[in-house]
Parts: C-alpha cells; sequence; structure tokens
C-alpha cells in the first residue's frame, strides 16, 4: 500500500487541458494534494481558478490530462466504465450547486436511487431512503416532489441522497451557492454534523466564507495550481476576510 | 460478478468490483414515476403516432368496408358507392396512391417521435448525468429511455388504431348507412387492426434506439455544466 491508511484522497500532479479548437485551456497546472479520512477539507479560489474541475476528478467524473487521484485505494484512473459506476455509487456522494434532484421523482424516489443502482429492490431502497430522509430533518416530506419544497430543503433532499449509501467521501461543489445566508449556514452545519455522525470525509468547493469555520483544511487553488494549504488553527476566520485578504 | 479486465495496481485493493445491472423491471418502476408524471408531455410526443396509426387504419377500415359492400353486388349500394366515388368495378386500383399515402405519414411519425424523444434527451442531460454520479450504468439509461419511448409509442398505437377505426366507421356509416353493418368485414378488419398496431409498435420501438443510445452515451461531468 502506497496510500496510506488515514489518507483518502490522494492527488498527484493533476493537470487538465481542455483544447477549445486551437486554444488549450489549461485548467489545471499540476495539483497535488493529499486529504485525510474523515476531515473537511474546503477548496476555496476565484472564479476559473480550477475548483469545479478537480472536483471532477476527485470525483472520477472526469479523467485528469496528466497525473493521478486515488480514492480510498483506489486508483481511478486503471478502473474501467463498470468499476467506476461502483466507486461511484458506493464511495462518493455529490452534492450540486443546483441540487439536481430529479425532477419527476418524490424526496423519497430521489434517495432511494443510489441504493437502486447497488443492487437493491425498491422497497428495501425506500426503506433506507426513508431512515436517512429523516435524519436530515425531512421525515415530513418524503413523499413531496422537488418543485414542492424549498431550496434548502432540496439541498437537504441532495445530502441525504448523496449519504444513503454512506460513502466515503461527500464531494460538494459549492452546495450554498443557491441558497440564501441563513440556509446556507443550515446546510454547512447539516454538512458537518453527518460528517461527525457518519464518519465520512467531506470535500467542498466554494467561495462561501462560511465554510471556512467547519473546515479541518482549507485548500487555497489559483490559476490551477494549489496555491497554500492550511490546517485548522492556521487561518484565521472573519467576516469577509481571511487573514487580512478578501475573497474573490 | 467481480473480475477485473486490467491487472490490479499495486495500490488497488486487489479485485475491483463492477457495478451490476438493474434488471428490466426494477428499471420500468423507476422510469415510472417520470412516465407518469410526465404524461400530459408524452400526449405531445404520441400525437404523431396517434394521427399516423389513425390514418393507416382508417384507410385499412375503409378499404375493407368499400370491398366487402361491393362484393355485396347490392344494385342500391351500388348506387351509393357510385355516389361516394367508389369504382365498383375495380376497387383495388387506389391501392398503390393509398401506399404510398401511408408509408409517408408512417415515415413521418417514425421521424417524429425520434425528434421528440432527442429533444427529450437534450432536456435531460442533466438528470442522466446526475443518474450516473449515483452509479447508473449505461445500460440502465438505455432501458429506460427505451421503456419509455416504446411505452409511449404503444400507447399512441392504441389510440391511434381506436381513433381510425372510429373515424372509418363515422365515414363509412354516413355514406352507406345501414350496410355497413349488414356487411360488416369482421375478420378483414380484425386483422388490419392487428397489422396498425404491429406496424406503430415496431416503428415506436424502432424509433426508441437511437435517442436511447445517444442518452447513454452523456457523460457525468454534464451534471454540473449545464445551468438551468
Ligand atoms: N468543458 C470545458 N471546456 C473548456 N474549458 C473549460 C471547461 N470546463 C472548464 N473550463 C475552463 O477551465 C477553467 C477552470 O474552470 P472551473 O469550472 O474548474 O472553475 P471554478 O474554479 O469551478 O470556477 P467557479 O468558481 O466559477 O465555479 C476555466 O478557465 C474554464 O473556462
Ligand atoms: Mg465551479
Amino acid at each position: 500500500m502506497s496510500i496510506s491508511e488515514d489518507i483518502i484522497v490522494k492527488a498527484s500532479g493533476v493537470t487538465k487541458v481542455y483544447q477549445l479548437g486551437a486554444e488549450a485551456v489549461h485548467a489545471l497546472r499540476g495539483i497535488d494534494l493529499e486529504v485525510r479520512r474523515g476531515e473537511y477539507l474546503s477548496i476555496l479560489g476565484p472564479s476559473g481558478s480550477g475548483k469545479s474541475t478537480f472536483f471532477n476528478m476527485v470525483g472520477g467524473l472526469d479523467r485528469p490530462t496528466e497525473g493521478n487521484v486515488e480514492v480510498d485505494g483506489y486508483c481511478l484512473q486503471e478502473l474501467n466504465q463498470k468499476q467506476l459506476a461502483w466507486v461511484r455509487c458506493h464511495k462518493m456522494g455529490y452534492i450540486f450547486q443546483s441540487f439536481n434532484l430529479i425532477q419527476t421523482m418524490t424526496a423519497l424516489e430521489n434517495v432511494s436511487l443510489p441504493r437502486i443502482f447497488a443492487g437493491e429492490t425498491p422497497a428495501q431502497a425506500r426503506e433506507a431512503a426513508a431512515e436517512i430522509l429523516t435524519v436530515v430533518g425531512l421525515g415530513h416530506r418524503l413523499t413531496h416532489l422537488p418543485s414542492q419544497v424549498s431550496g434548502g430543503q432540496q439541498q437537504r433532499i441532495a445530502i441525504a441522497r448523496a449519504l444513503v449509501n454512506r460513502p466515503s467521501i461527500i464531494l460538494a461543489d459549492e452546495p450554498t451557492g443557491n441558497l440564501d445566508l441563513k440556509t446556507g449556514e443550515e446546510i454547512i452545519h447539516l454538512l458537518g454534523e453527518m460528517k461527525e455522525k457518519f464518519g465520512i470525509t467531506v470535500i467542498t468547493a466554494t467561495h462561501d466564507m462560511k465554510m471556512l469555520s467547519a473546515s479541518d483544511t482549507v485548500v487555497w487553488i489559483k490559476d490551477g495550481r494549489a496555491d497554500r494549504i492550511a490546517r485548522k488553527g492556521e487561518f484565521e476566520v472573519s467576516i469577509g476576510t481571511i487573514d487580512g485578504k478578501t475573497l474573490a | 460478478m467481480t473480475t477485473t479486465t486490467q491487472t490490479p495496481a499495486a495500490t488497488s485493493p486487489s479485485i475491483i468490483p463492477e457495478q451490476r445491472h438493474v434488471t428490466w423491471a426494477v428499471t420500468l418502476q423507476v422510469s415510472w414515476a417520470g412516465i407518469k408524471r410526465r404524461f400530459f408531455r408524452s400526449l405531445i410526443t404520441m400525437s404523431g403516432v396517434v394521427l399516423a396509426i389513425a390514418f393507416l387504419t382508417y384507410m385499412q377500415v375503409m378499404n375493407d368496408i368499400v370491398k366487402s359492400l361491393v362484393l355485396a353486388n347490392d344494385t342500391v349500394l351500388n348506387a351509393l358507392l357510385q355516389k361516394a366515388g367508389v369504382d365498383i368495378y375495380a376497387a383495388d386500383s387506389s391501392d398503390r396512391m393509398m401506399i404510398l399515402l401511408i408509408t409517408l405519414s408512417l415515415l413521418a411519425c417514425l421521424v417524429g417521435i425520434i425528434n421528440s424523444m432527442l429533444m427529450s434527451v437534450t432536456e435531460r442531460i442533466k438528470e442522466i448525468g446526475t443518474m450516473k454520479c449515483l452509479g447508473a450504468l449505461d445500460g440502465f439509461i438505455i432501458r429506460s429511455y427505451f421503456i419509455e419511448s416504446s411505452l409511449q409509442g404503444v400507447a399512441g398505437t392504441v389510440l391511434g388504431c381506436i381513433l381510425g377505426l372510429i373515424v372509418a366507421l363515422a365515414a363509412a356509416a354516413s355514406n352507406y348507412h345501414g350496410y355497413v353493418m349488414k356487411h360488416f368485414p369482421w375478420l378483414s378488419v380484425a386483422g388490419s387492426l392487428v397489422i396498425s398496431l404491429l406496424i406503430g409498435t415496431l416503428l415506436s420501438v424502432v424509433a426508441a434506439i437511437l435517442p436511447a443510445y445517444l442518452a447513454a452515451k452523456k457523460q457525468p461531468v454534464d451534471a454540473m455544466r449545464v445551468e438551468e
């Protein structure tokens, strides 16, 4: 094992080049990063710095141009389509800025999907889904459609869906981007709570300063590179600025 | 079930599981929510099928009835037939024209289903990407699209058959009155309905293949990229 037990994500020399006609966009220029098991890691950086691109690499949603990503002992580059789908289903939970709930499915149906993909019958899956929806505080909204609940509640459904298979990692790309201040705080709080309850590693990308207080580690990405990494206690959080720098 | 296709890396667990397929039955159960809640939109998708199959059914049934009335060789009836523009001495003369018309309408219907399913794939890129993030295999996406568009097609076909039959009966009754029932060609009308059902079903199933395949090729990154 080249990856130690308590390192859950290891990115080595990850680059991503998008070829747009004759022009090459260097979205990532070589990122090395280790994420410890069970920590809450926030990725900060200005728009266009490559946060989402890096996320897609860690989440096995896209392949790096060069470099490697290992997640929970699996070297993502070496997996075939079906293995990648298995890892996505069992090891990762995704949370998106725009919730990405299936609009035609109820909360219960949305949350049971990962279980069904994992091989359970819909009836078994619904049972587990109801349980986790209750944990995130939506036990009374099981049969509502996404359009019938608030944005914050939609994101709670998405969090339940991300948790239902008990993944090792939750990947959240700007989970508070579409929410107001107070609801955003509640969602961040919930993520932190779930991290403790299930011992899950949480990785979020954000512009949101509120995220920092919940984080164990903060990584600044600038122009496709990890500019700075700070552990808890090494960064000072105050409203609007961090270490005196205003965040873009 | 849990075999690997390549030599496992030193860092990866020696046996890496592969995601298993969701059965057709479960896929149907999962897709059913969407099919049910998109019902009214599906009606619009289906309208092309309904009209084309109604036309096909109408032409066939009308032809069956007229043939049977011509065979009856009744003087009053022959006068009615001639009044309706039927050449009673060569009832089959319009067959070629009819086949051409029917073929064209069926082609238009085929293109119609493919087109509306392709549009629904574009609309639902985000949904497909999300499903893949949650662990769906290409096969699941293919199956659920296939189920949805085939069901739409089959439902449209049945409606089209009923509509075509009703219109043909009404038209025949208004031209030939009680003679229609007296000389009703039960067997050939039943045969025509079966042909319409088969053609419509086959058409919608064939039309479902391409959109389903294209849907499955959408990547999970698309779930992030597309904004509502
Ligand atoms: N599919 C793509 N094709 C071409 N260029 C892309 C693509 N996706 C991202 N990029 C480029 O890569 C760079 C990094 O984009 P990315 O989405 O990772 O930024 P980000 O940090 O997530 O920004 P934001 O905070 O606005 O979400 C940008 O310059 C972007 O234009
Ligand atoms: Mg982004």
